[in-house]
Parts: C-alpha cells; structure tokens; sequence
C-alpha cells in the first residue's frame, strides 16, 4: 500500500524513510486519514515531509501520482528566483537596477513580457495544469511569476478551500531551496555559514565543568578538558567579475554581504572569468594593484577554506592554453595556477550561479569540475549547503 | 483520547491542515513539531491545545545555553559541597541535589499532560540528538540515583522551530510536521474575529486591508505578522480611530495610523514611507 508513491517521493529527491511511511500506514489504520482526500493529504504531508522547502516539491508528486502523470518529474527542477519579478514589479527602481533592465531588453519590453506570461499563466491555470512548469530558459520563467499565478487559482469566497484540490494551490512554491539565493533565502544561507563556523577541534580547560566536577569529587581537583569552540573558520573567497558574471552581481553581493559579517578571517579576491597569476582586491585598481598567487600562497596557510565563485563560462582556451585570457598575456594556463592554489588550499569549493541544468552545455563548466575534481556547487541554498559540508 | 480530537478553540483558529497534524501527533502520541513565521501563533498552539484537551501544560523554553540534560533534571553538587561543609544530615542522599526538569515532571504528571519545549532551534546543533531516546521511550535514567525514570503517561509534545538550525534527521523522522503558513483573509479575519468579538465591520475590513497591502509590499524586511496585526487592531481600538481614516484612497492620509506597531525596523518604515510618498506623487 503506499509503496510506488513513496519510491515516487524517493525519485523526487525526497529523503522519505520507511520509519515515515509506517508512521503514515500507522495513522491510517487509526482511522485519521477516514473521510476525505484532503484529509489524507494533510496527514501525509504532517508525516513524510519534515520541511516546508519541501512542500512545494511534494504536492507535485502527490499531484502526479494521484493523477497518474508520471512526467512532471522533470519539471522539478524549479528555475526562477521569484524576487525579479517582484523587483520589477515595484517602480522604485535605483538607476543601477535600471541600467540592468535596460541591458536585458528595456524596461517597457520587460513588462510586456510579464503581461502576455501572466495571461499565458492564467490559460494554462484553466487548463488545470499548472504545475507542469514550462521551459524556463528565460530570465523569468513562466512557472515562476508566482505571486500572481497563486491568486489566480485561489478560489473566492468559502470559509475552507473545498474544491481546488490544495495540492495543486502550489502555495509553497517559493520556500522550494533549489532556487535561487534571494534577499530572503540569503538569511537561511548565512545560517548554514554560522553552523559550520561553529566546529572544529582543539583541547582546552573547560573551568566551569572543572569546578563542578571538583565539587563533585568533595573538593579533590579534577580537571576537565574539552573540544575548543572553533568560532574562526577561515575563508578566501575568490569572486569573478564582469562580462557574464553581469547578471549574477545581486546574488554574489548578497553571499559576499552575508559571509563578511560570518567570518572574522575573510579574505576576498577578484578575478575576471579564470584564475591566473595574479588577483586584485579593488576592482578601480584591478591593473595597478594585483597581488601575485604565489604571494596569496605564501600569506595564507592551508588552514583557509577557499572558495571560488564564477560561472566559469568562457572559451576553453581561456583554462588550458597560455596566452588564453582575454585580459592579457599570461605564461602559464589558468588550469596550472588554480592547480597551485588547490595544492595550498585542500580545502576547496566553486559555486556557480548558473544553474546546474545548463553547465553540461558549457564545455569550460565541463574542464573547471574537472580541475575542481567535481566540487562545484550552484550557487542555492542548497549548493551552499552541500558545498559547505564538502569544506568542512 | 483519541476521541477528544483538536479543533481549534474559542481563542484560536486552527486551520485544517494545523488540526489534522495534532490529532496525529495525539492519536499515535509523537512529537509534533512546529515551524513558522514568527508571530503566527507557535506557542500558544501548545496552551491551546492543552485547555482544549483538558490536559496540564509543561513549558521548556530553549535557550542557547540550554543543553538537553536540563529538560531531565540537574545535580546541583555546589549546594550538596556547601551542605558538606555545613555538616549538614540531607548530604549523605545524592537524590537530595536532584532537581527535576521540565520533562521529569511531565512523565510525572499523573493525566496525560502536554509538554511544550519551546524555539528547540536556539540550542545546540545535537541538542534534538540528545533527547532522541527520551522522546521515543519516554524514560530515562538519572545516573546518580541509578533509577529509570518512566513516563506515566506519554505526554503531547509540541515542539516550535524558527528555523534558525536545521534539525537532524533522525529527529525529524520522529516527529509529524506542521508549518504554520501565514493565514489567508478569511482566516486572518475568523482570527481577528476571535480575539475582538465586538469589533466594526468595517474597521475590521479596512484595518485588514490596510495591513495585508503592507505586507504585499516589496522589499520589507520583516513583514508584519498576525500577532502584530492583533496589536494593531488593539491600538486602533484604543486611540478610536475612525475606519475611514484607514482607507488608502485618501491620497492625504495615505500611510496608516500607528503603523509602527506594524513595522518593528527602521528601513522597513523608511521604505513604506517613501513607497507611499511616490504613489502619491504619481497619482497627483
């Protein structure tokens, strides 16, 4: 009973165990699950999902198998940080914001381009399909401009929503954590930071329990030891800058905003589409002042975490070749500096904020994973969060 | 006990999804844990629960120095050291320095009560472990005395998250999950309804309007919640505001009153300000 949906939630990417589902089998042989689909539905959710970031995911499956389409699987890939869209909704826009709207297409275009999705989202809302995303190679996303697309489906009036199925509300659509970091999930993120600051090991007198256990022992000295609070992780954090790092400023500057105030030993370099001999820190200065790798190797001990962030979206030739980068001529491939820092530096990672679907496309993604030896991460609350576990 | 199932109380509007996860927890006595936006009523669900079902409440409050032997009972050897001392009879009885914690005086209780342990997120990352055995088993073993301590009665346990830590798993996989998401108008208006019976329709109307355009505003950092709403409502209440004064298509008197029991951040009522300043300006 149960079992092709729970192996479906599995195939889902959802980490459902078996204690949860005779939990659930439990339940329903309480009788809690009795008198209506909507019940069975909040009683399921209640046990399988033990996180609302998954919410979202799990109506879809629920909405698949119950209804035998077994396809929308690959709509689970959520694509679009919905706080674009909300962005552009809002006419206070600064003129950086603006300069950046017009570089995609200007700003009327843009909102023309929301209305005409809106009404595509609304057919399709009739269509009683919904939940099928569609492609999402846009800068938006149809799936995505969800605000709207929720009030649509809400049914007016009533005290209780009998009769839009509410699973297929999709209401916790924006807590999905693939998507994108955004002004809100940023504080999520930070909090995964702090998590992994917090550990480590060293030894060192632990007075409090000392005392207590002196007193304990009738005043006889007993000293305890204990793991040091490794508050001090250290970070180097490598940040690519310009050309098509353009449209991932915002959510560079947010993880950058968030590990500055995380780390007491951060330490920041630019660079622009690949690592070569040398780095800068002032991006006005980026020709006067660069700081050579092997300085950065000789500054720095291997205790830092170094962690890159890039889309690593450029010719190969820029990795592999001397005299490759676009900036200058460089005697040595970038392939052999990186390698360099990731000989100091074990500890290593490189988020990219290009979604994961579309590095197999990018052969200079393909040869980077293959230098970073597969650690590359995008760059979502939940990249973050396998990143961060790599690096510990 | 599974026939006394939660349905909300005269004070408290439980939505559906909310009753089905209680009665859940209730019927197959596991932890239910509770996550939220601040301000949506994670803790008083506890206290509601506990009246609706006629049950006592214990309360944990989690702090972030709270480890999970505290919630058991602690051994205070610094009095049992001074009573030493002191010469005291009682220092030759360890169980005199056992003080008991919140969850020993529920497995004490003598009906089944409800033990709240309230924001478990603000401990210790393997503070959720520590308690894995106890919350399964209902038991422990005080390591002084030797004695295992049973619960007579498994307790209710309704555990509230702000989501700063993520839970281990193996926690999660012992608890039903509810996520109180934020209330829709008609809830929000049965909530308000509740808790100022008397009120006016029409400054309920307008006071509810008011508030969730305020809170569909982009970019707030922290967005008003129900609780702040409910406090709202009362200072509206208190100062005799006339509903009229809260309609926005008064273009003069466009920013709310008292709208700083709304917004608790000064970029968040800087923001609104100048979002309102603007629509006006553009309507002008």
């Amino acid at each position: 009973m149960l079992t092709r949906f729970f192996y479906m939630l599995r195939e889902g990417g959802m980490r459902t165990s078996v204690t949860e589902l005779l939990t659930l089998l439990g339940a329903m042989k309480q009788g809690l699950a009795g008198t209506s689909v909507d019940d069975f539905y909040y009683l399921s959710r209640s046990c399988l999902v033990k996180d609302e970031t998954q919410f979202d995911r799990y109506d879809k499956i629920f909405a698949a198998h119950f209804r035998g389409i077994e396809d929308a699987f690959r709509s689970l890939i959520a694509d679009v940080p919905e706080d674009w869209i909300r962005q552009l909704g809002t006419l206070d826009l600064t003129d950086e914001e603006r300069a950046e709207i017009e570089s995609l297409g200007g700003f009327d275009e843009i909102m023309k381009a929301l209305e005409e999705r809106l009404a595509e989202q609304d057919e399709r809302h009739e269509g009683g399909n919904k939940w099928i995303g569609t492609a999402g190679t846009s800068p938006f996303g149809v799936g995505g401009f969800n605000p709207e697309g929720v009030r649509i489906g809400k049914q007016q009036g009533g005290g209780s929503r009998r009769g839009v199925k509410v699973w297929e509300q999709r209401e916790y659509r924006n807590l999905d954590d693939s998507v994108e970091l955004g002004t809100r999930n940023i504080k999520l993120a930070l909090r995964k930071l702090r998590r992994f600051a917090r550990e480590g090991a060293a030894d060192q007198l632990d007075l409090p329990d000392t005392i207590r256990s002196t007193a304990r022992n009738a005043g006889y000295l007993d000293i305890k030891m204990v793991p040091e609070r490794h508050n001090a992780i250290k970070v180097l954090l490598c940040l690519d800058v310009g050309g098509s790092m353009d449209d991932h400023v915002r959510v560079c500057e947010e993880l950058f905003s968030a590990a500055s105030s995380e780390f007491k030993h951060l330490e920041y370099f630019y660079f622009h589409n690949f690592v070569y001999e040398s780095l800068w820190k002032d991006n006005r200065r980026r020709h006067s002042e660069r700081i050579p790798v092997q300085e950065i190797v000789h500054k720095y001990g291997p205790d830092y975490k170094l962690v890159f962030v890039g889309d690593a979206t450029m010719s190969p030739y820029e990795i592999v070749y001397p005299g490759g980068s676009v900036e200058h001529w460089n005697e040595e491939p970038g392939a052999a500096w990186i390698q360099r820092l990731l000989n100091h530096f074990p500890k290593s990672i490189w988020l990219n904020p290009e979604p994961e679907q579309r590095w197999p496309h990018t052969p200079s993604v393909k040869i980077t994973r293959e230098i970073m030896e597969e650690r590359m991460f995008p760059l979502t609350v939940r990249g973050l969060d396998e990143g961060i576990k790599r690096l510990r | 006990m599974t026939d006394n199932r939660f349905k909300g109380t005269d004070t408290y509007i439980a939505t559906e999804d909310l009753m089905m996860a209680v009665n859940a927890g209730v019927t197959l006595e596991r932890p239910i844990l509770v996550k939220g936006e601040p301000g949506t009523g994670k803790t008083m669900l506890a206290e509601e629960v506990a009246a609706a079902l006629g049950m006592p409440l214990f309360e944990w409050h989690i702090k972030s120095t709270t480890k999970a032997q505290q919630g058991l009972y602690e051994y205070d050897a610094v009095a049992r050291l001074r009573d030493s001392q002191l010469g005291e009879d009682r220092v030759h009885d360890i169980a005199n320095y056992i003080l008991k914690g919140s969850l020993w005086q529920a497995f004490e209780s003598e009906q089944q009560p409800v033990l709240l342990i309230d924001e478990i997120d603000k401990a210790d990352i393997e503070f959720p472990n520590d308690l894995l055995r106890e919350l399964d088993r209902m038991e422990f073993t005080v390591f002084e005395t030797g004695e295992t301590i049973h619960a007579r009665h498994r307790p209710v346990i309704i555990i509230t998250s702000n989501n700063e830590k993520e839970l281990p798993d193996a926690f999660l996989r012992r608890c039903f999950f509810h996520y109180i998401r934020f209330p829709d108008e008609d809830t929000m208006q049965r909530i308000v309804d509740v808790h100022y019976p008397g009120l006016k329709k029409n400054l309920l109307r307008e006071a509810l309007a008011a508030f969730f355009k305020v809170r569909e505003m982009p970019g707030l950092k922290k967005k008003p919640s129900t609780s702040e709403l409910l406090d709202w409502i009362k200072l509206l209440l208190a100062e005799d505001i006339p509903p009229e004064a809260l309609r926005a298509e008064d273009n003069r008197k466009a920013i709310p009153p008292l709208y700083g029991a709304l917004l608790k951040n000064e970029q968040d009522v800087h923001l609104f300000e100048q979002l309102v300043f603007m629509n006006r300006g553009g309507r002008q």
